[in-house]
């Protein structure tokens, strides 16, 4: 039964009075130790790679045979005696350096592709006509390629380096531009920035998630291109890489080196991961409520 | 009578005084019968038809129309991000070609603050872009123009760590840090709630008082178009045309009459029949 108007009128008004925070006691307080721990991420990932190598050491001791898979142990031995002799860290640095120059010029090519894909329409279906037919295609499958135009070198790893880098790199960059907001952008037009400025100025930061997921992308398909073209043919760039260290150790059956080697691939892969592009996120787009 | 149409309708009689309306020297801006057309994807629609309307300094001016009567489409215009394919918009004499810092823009979407910008910062950006002032200026207006918002707490803090009233706050704020001839603003306070948007209101008032920045401001709501307005222009819809232009008093939010007037007028045929019926 609805209340009528009289039925209000004769109600009263009422007032409360409402308590100090004192009297209430703490309103917030301190979770314990063990909560807080588990609230962080590096803790757990931690709990997590803690449990695989002890999951990995039972598991070989159980399997007991050292060529077909050495025990953590043993794969750590052969990675700091490996280190400690130098041989390691120099196949490391003549991969990074090739790794590296890769990388670069991919990503200096996909900026401009995709810079060009902002300007006009027809940069647009270039990008996007390029991507389709190159992204599908795996880098290594234009090794044998490579090998007749620019040699037994370097040269043809960062040839099918840069291949493999662009494209990931060009679509993720070209949808985040995309998905630039339309009041962002008329925001820069109201402005009357010119058209670097709204690049540089709005486009690259609001575009910065698309941008750095298609860094990772591009780094991860680097790395993996670059093991599988030098366990083809890493030795003729000199000394060889990473790839040629695993290839080499295998011929040899020093099975815990190999382990070693791809030990060190995962390393680097982590260490990038946690802490470059975290630190880059972590300063950028989370800082900035753009990525939770 | 104060406004004249080329054709039609005198006007819709004479319901309030323009007491507050400065009628020496030349109008700000002006627009000759704009006709306004987009393009969708397999259409042209024209959003307004020969619209014709001029604004004074330190005038709050209101586009009100219900959905669809191309008000926005109007700002967007004579923020220079459409081109009228007829008549033309003029601001200070000069035709408007271009989007630019002289018509600083307010929109009703809390993204148009950088997220990667603080509060400070997004304040700061305009003027250091445009180069209009220089950094201490810059520095020194920025910094009055947080206290004026009372955001002087969050003045470092990212867009996303505010509230849609504050998002809103900031914006405004911008805009009128950059002495604009004119501050646009596309329906600012519609997706903010009813408490924080009448708040919002009032502290536009206040702030309008200090700075005398001329306003052209769309709405859809009638009561805050008498609110905040001193001059309201009424339009139809599908396409957008000129139904009458009416001056408010300071105590109008208090007419009753006002409203129902400006009620029927946007919901009848014929401005001059609502008029008479009001």
């Amino acid at each position: 039964m609805p209340e009528t108007l009289a039925d209000a009128a004769r109600r009263q008004d009422v007032f409360f009075e409402t308590q100090s925070a004192e009297a209430i006691g703490p309103i917030e307080k301190r979770v314990s130790f063990a909560s807080r721990a588990w609230g962080n991420g590096a803790f757990r990932k931690t709990l997590i790679l803690i449990a695989l190598a002890v999951v990995w050491e039972l598991y070989a001791r159980h399997l007991n045979n050292d060529l077909l898979f050495p025990t953590f142990i043993q794969t750590l031995t052969a990675f700091f005696n490996e280190m400690a002799d130098g041989t390691l860290p120099r196949r490391v640095w003549v991969s990074l350096k090739v790794l590296l120059t890769g990388y670069g010029i991919g990503i200096l090519i996909a900026a401009f592709i995709t810079v060009l894909a902002l300007v006009t329409r027809i940069g647009e279906d270039l990008l996007e006509t390029l991507t389709a037919m190159f992204n599908p295609l795996p880098a290594i499958a234009l090794l044998p390629l490579a090998l007749i135009w620019f040699g037994l070198g370097a040269q043809s790893i960062v040839f099918v380096l840069v291949h493999s880098v662009l494209w990931p790199v060009a679509l993720n960059a070209n949808s985040g531009f995309k998905s630039v907001s339309p009041t962002l952008r008329m925001v820069g037009r109201n402005y009357g920035l010119g058209l670097l400025a709204t690049v540089r100025q709005i486009l690259i930061p609001a575009a910065l998630p698309s941008l750095i997921t298609g860094l990772k992308v591009g780094w991860a398909f680097a790395w993996r291109t670059l093991i599988a073209a030098e366990l083809v043919f890493g030795v003729s760039s000199g000394s060889g890489g990473l790839g040629w260290f695993i290839f080499e150790n295998k011929n040899q059956l020093e099975i815990a080196n190999v382990f070693a080697g791809l030990f060190t691939v995962i390393l680097i892969g982590l260490a990038v991961e946690g802490l470059i592009f975290r630190t880059l996120e972590e300063r950028t787009v989370r800082r900035w409520g753009m990525q939770s | 009578m104060f406004f004249a149409r080329p054709s039609g309708p005198d006007s819709v009689g004479d319901p309030v005084s323009d007491v507050r309306r400065p009628t020496e020297g030349a109008p700000l801006l002006s627009l000759k019968a704009v006709t306004l057309q987009y393009k969708t994807r397999d259409s042209l629609v024209t959003a307004t038809y020969r619209v014709d309307f001029q604004v004074f300094k330190s005038d709050r001016y209101i586009l009100l129309g219900p959905s669809g009567c191309g008000k926005s489409t109007i700002l967007k215009a004579v923020g220079g991000f459409i081109r009228p394919t007829e008549g033309q918009i003029l601001l200070n004499g000069k035709r408007i070609t271009r989007p630019g810092p002289d018509r600083m823009m307010v929109f009703q979407e809390f993204d148009q603050l950088a997220p990667w910008k603080t509060v400070r910062e997004n304040i700061l950006f305009p003027m250091r872009a445009t180069g209009k002032f220089s950094r201490a200026e810059a520095q020194e207006r920025t910094d009055h123009y947080i206290e004026k918002i009372q955001l002087e707490k969050f003045a470092d803090a990212y867009p996303h760590t505010l509230s849609g009233g504050m998002k809103q706050r900031v914006a405004i704020a911008r805009g009128m840090a950059m002495e604009p001839d004119i501050l646009l603003m596309d329906e600012p306070f519609a997706a903010l709630d009813a408490l924080t948007r009448d708040r919002m209101q009032d502290e536009l008032l206040r702030l309008w008082e200090d700075t005398r920045v001329t306003l052209l401001f769309v709405t859809h709501s009638i009561s805050e178009a008498i609110k905040i307005g001193n001059r309201i222009l009424l339009l139809s819809a599908l396409p957008g045309q000129v139904k009458a232009e009416i001056g408010t008093r300071d105590n109008s939010f208090l007419d009753a009459g006002l409203q129902a007037m400006i009620h029927d007028i946007l919901f009848s045929d014929t401005a001059t029949a609502a008029a008479a019926h009001a």
